[in-house]
């Protein structure tokens, strides 16, 4: 009987949700704002990645609250999990020879990949939530390959903290130099060269940092947590 | 377009296992599965942005995260009679 009826509650829901799409003409913009950030974007921001420019200029503000919610999450996770530290030292198991060599090997590339995703922000698609995410998964593999070592929480504290900072800092000096919050003030520079776009490699880059180390702070407290209970 | 009809087939055979695996690690792995080839479709869907975030968020970390989890509680899945 109670399967009866949500079967026929999900059939009631898909039907409204079929409904509703069936409505709605697919790949047909119905706004103006889209075509105006394709048609000016370029020209407005120097800023050949238009997604970056909608991200970082058009709609910084929500960008900033953005990366204070993930600021908010790890530092609620940090407070969780500090709870239940013992400063104990455990001896861990050391990863087998392949794993160690494949993520010695692989790490400084990954590494690399992903500081090259968040400082070309700006021209090629990715940016510093991307490049960030990229960086955090190069210190997993460290975590998987060599299970001694740690990351610092100390420094990762501290990058996440500049990397907030500068991004605040930049908007309130254009807040100060030319009238509104996170205004572009820098010159803009010619498009697709890596020193274009004004503020926003600069913001973009700080994003970056600040969500790698978040990430990597993330995945340290987790993982340290599971070595010292488990 | 056979690949990505493919693609969209694969993935939904993966997201219909990763519901009735009871092996959690197994049902983790397909759910994994499902974020690389929707970074995949992403990129045919020219937003490569996103597939780049669904790439290194959902594929990588969600997973490593969800497996130090089930390293924490318990790998298989129980019957519902049980509880």
């Amino acid at each position: 009987m109670r399967r009866i009826i949500s079967i026929l509650l999900l059939g009631i829901v898909a039907l409204g949700i079929i409904l509703t799409l069936v409505k709605i003409p697919f790949g047909v913009s119905k706004t103006k704002v889209g075509k105006y950030y394709i048609d000016k974007g370029v020209e407005e921001t120097g800023v050949t990645n238009i997604v970056t420019s909608v991200v970082v200029n058009y709609r910084g503000f929500d960008t900033l609250g953005e990366v204070t919610v993930l600021f908010i999450a790890a530092l609620g996770l940090g407070a969780v999990l500090s709870t239940r530290k013992k400063k104990v030292k455990r001896k861990v198991e050391p990863a087998s020879l392949i794993l160690y060599t494949g993520c010695r090997f692989l790490f400084p590339l990954i590494l690399l990949f992903g500081v090259y995703i968040f400082i070309h922000g700006h021209l090629t698609p990715g940016g510093g939530f991307q490049g960030g995410a990229i960086v955090a998964s190069a210190f997993l593999l460290i975590y998987l390959g060599s299970r001694e070592r740690r990351i610092g929480e100390r420094g990762t504290k501290a990058i996440e903290s500049l990397g907030g900072l500068i991004f605040v800092v930049v908007g309130l000096a254009g807040l100060v130099i030319s009238g509104y919050f996170l205004r572009n003030f820098l010159p803009k520079g010619i498009p697709n060269l890596l020193f274009s776009g004004g503020i926003i490699p600069i913001i973009y880059i700080a994003i970056g940092f600040k969500v790698g180390s978040e990430l990597a702070g993330i995945i340290d407290n987790l993982g340290g947590a599971v070595s010292r209970l488990s | 377009m056979i690949f990505v009809t493919l693609l969209v087939l694969v993935m939904l055979a993966s997201a219909i296992s990763a519901c009735v695996f009871r092996d959690l690690l197994n049902a983790l792995i397909a759910s994994c599965l499902v974020s690389l080839i929707a970074s995949i479709l992403f990129y045919f869907l020219q937003a490569p942005d996103v597939a780049m975030a669904e790439a290194a968020i959902g594929a990588a970390l969600t997973t490593a995260i969800f497996i130090i989890a089930i390293r924490r509680t318990k790998r298989y899945e129980e019957d519902e009679k049980n509880n």
